[in-house]
């Protein structure tokens, strides 16, 4: 039962409890979507727009007179689906990177990582504005700028796991006894590098989702009329004044998610890799 | 023997810089479209393409342009912008003063309550402070920035207004711009008013791009501090007789500074890019919106200007971090 440990531990962190309920809860919202949405989140109702939260509209209404229930309800799907996209985008190549450097070390190791640190000289978001800027502003653009960006902490993560791993007498018999490369990189070296992977993967999707949430809000991301949370926000910031709803509800969902991810990527870490604390 | 390990960063920070600009180049190289039409517009006759083209080299082979492009960054020329045909790193220089203004204040405030929410809550664990700084510290990593700068703003200058809404000063109110930071050139033109108005501006801007930085800190510090008042050189001081404060702040606070001080180098990434969330919701007049706008214009000049300037500002910072760690532990000079 000894795989079962990590699980039971998750479960007895509170906040790891919290952080799981609260993704779940987002979760459950997204895949619901359609049954839970009260009003078509893009049915515009001029006579209706910039309405406070009421019984027929429990989070009021946009400038469009749609429904901000409904559009932060579909939002939820996009959000996870950036996450999603976005890790993946940055895991599996930064990991790759992460072995090779770690594994094979001298100047391929130098190559990798120096480009590595080029990637990240530049501030995270500016980066993923300049690829979006190459790219186009559109959803899938952001989670490949977002996915981009994140590439070096994965590699790094990964290689100093790696180098510490090759190490290990384990490794080295399996070595000695013929194992070609592939077979000790993936079978051997990877599961045990896989405990740090997990959690900053899991506090990655919250940083994913805030940063593609911010460039939806510069206008750089989705693009209207898509019920993204931050492209709500950015229509809301207009009305700020006299309709202050219109940002604060898909504000709070972007906030709730994220936070979701911390909570569960904290448990994970104490859970996973207590020397990871310091992080 | 420090010689040695500050010679290997500098140089270190060289192949950086030199790895930035190329990125940026070939960067710019992908955007779809010429340079040369960008810069003249869909009108110019094709021999003012063909001239303007020469001029910048465009007919050259790669390596030969990305040679040029790096002789003119060595001069400190940006290149012009698409928009109105100003230098670049004049446009840029008028701007940064204004986020470091915006940027030094947010460090200032989330270095001293973030270490001192850290300390306090380490200095009693579990304590109603603890629980409630911790969670708030929670809350704040976990905040959109641009979310909670609207939230204060409609709070603080819209429902309750004891804070002004956007900008730096009143209009009209503008000092002469002699070092470009609003809280020196008010002092400077001899106005008390104008600066506690100046001040006032700061406020909100900084404090929404404060949280981030100060709840990580926080955060850190609490867990450095914890490790460190466990360690036997706190029991013998106290069991000198020193006092708790000295305990605390000389004996364990020191040598809790060390990851503090790195998340701080980390920290600066984030408050830059903070700056451009925080810059464009407060109609502050900085670099980070700057940046924005210009993508919005697709002066791609200005945005691969902006970018520079940001990744060097990093990297010397870092540098500067990479220093100050080697200052607090000898250990890194020897062994760096």
């Amino acid at each position: 039962m000894a795989e079962w440990e990590p699980v039971a531990g998750l479960l007895r962190s509170k906040s790891a409890t919290l952080g799981l309920a609260l993704i779940a809860f987002v979760l459950g919202v997204a895949l619901l979507g359609p049954a839970l949405a009260p009003h078509d989140p893009f049915r515009t109702a001029p006579l209706e727009r910039l309405a406070g939260p009421s019984a027929a509209h429990p989070f009021g209404t946009d400038s469009l007179g749609r429904d901000i229930l409904s559009r932060v309800i579909y939002g939820a799907r996009i959000s996870i689906l950036i996450g999603l996209i976005s890790v993946s985008i940055s895991l599996f190549p930064g990991t790759l990177l992460g072995l090779v450097a770690g594994y094979f070390g001298r100047r391929l190791d130098s190559a990798i990582m120096r480009a590595m640190d080029m990637l990240l000289a530049f501030p995270a978001i500016l980066l993923a504005i300049f690829i979006t800027a190459i790219l186009g502003p559109s959803l899938p653009n952001t989670m490949i700028a977002v996915g981009i960006v994140y590439i070096p902490h994965y590699a790094r993560i990964v290689r100093s796991s790696v180098l510490a791993l090759k190490e290990q007498l384990f490794v080295q018999a399996i070595a000695h006894l013929g194992g070609g490369h592939g077979r000790i990189l993936f079978r051997h070296v990877l599961p045990n590098a896989l405990p740090p992977i997990i959690v900053y993967a899991t506090l990655g999707m919250g940083t994913a989702v805030l940063q593609a949430a911010a460039l939806g809000f510069l206008g750089l991301g989705a693009q209207p009329p898509q019920p993204e949370w931050g492209v709500m926000l950015s229509e809301g910031r207009q009305y700020l004044q006299i309709a202050p709803h219109v940002a604060a509800f898909p504000g709070a969902a972007i906030f709730v998610l994220v936070l979701g991810f911390n909570l569960l990527g904290d448990g994970l870490r104490d859970v996973l890799d207590p020397t990871l604390r310091s992080m | 023997m420090p010689l040695g390990y500050f010679g290997k960063r500098l140089l270190h920070l060289a192949f950086v810089l030199l790895g930035v600009s190329l990125i940026v180049f070939l960067m710019l190289r992908m955007i779809p479209g010429d340079p040369a039409r960008l810069l003249l517009g869909e009108f110019a006759s094709a021999e003012d393409l063909a001239r303007l083209r020469a001029q910048m080299g465009l007919e050259r082979p790669l390596p030969v342009q990305y040679g040029l492009y790096l002789g003119r960054l060595l001069q400190g020329d940006l290149g012009r912008s698409l928009r109105n045909g100003a230098p670049v790193a004049s446009e840029i220089g008028q701007r940064l003063t204004a986020t470091a203004e915006l940027a030094v204040a947010a460090m200032l405030i989330a270095t001293v309550l973030g270490i001192a929410a850290g300390v306090v809550s380490a200095v009693r664990p579990y304590s109603l402070f603890d629980t409630a700084a911790m969670l708030l510290a929670l809350l704040g990593v976990s905040m959109p920035v641009f979310w909670l700068g609207l939230m204060l703003m409609y709070l603080l200058a819209v429902r309750f207004p004891v804070l002004p809404l956007m900008g730096r000063i009143g209009m009209g109110n503008e000092p002469e711009a002699l070092t470009g930071l609003m809280l020196v050139d008010t002092l400077l033109a001899g106005g008390l008013e104008a600066f506690l108005e100046a001040l006032e501006h700061l406020v909100l801007p900084a404090f929404t791009l404060a949280t981030v930085p100060m709840a990580i800190i926080a955060r850190i510090t609490r867990s450095s501090m914890l490790e460190v008042l466990q360690q036997d050189y706190v029991r013998t001081a106290r069991a000198k007789g020193l006092e708790e404060s000295v305990v605390v702040l000389r004996h364990a606070l020191r040598n809790a500074l060390l990851p503090i001080v790195t998340v701080l180098g980390l920290n600066l990434g984030l408050l830059l890019s903070g700056a451009v969330l925080t810059e464009t919701i407060f109609s502050w007049p900085g670099l980070g919106r700057y940046v924005v706008d210009s993508l919005m214009a697709r002066d791609y000049a200005a945005v691969q200007g902006c970018i520079l300037v940001f990744a060097v500002i990093m990297a010397v910072i870092n540098l500067v971090v990479d220093f100050a760690y080697a200052a607090l532990d000898p250990r890194i000079r020897i062994h760096g």
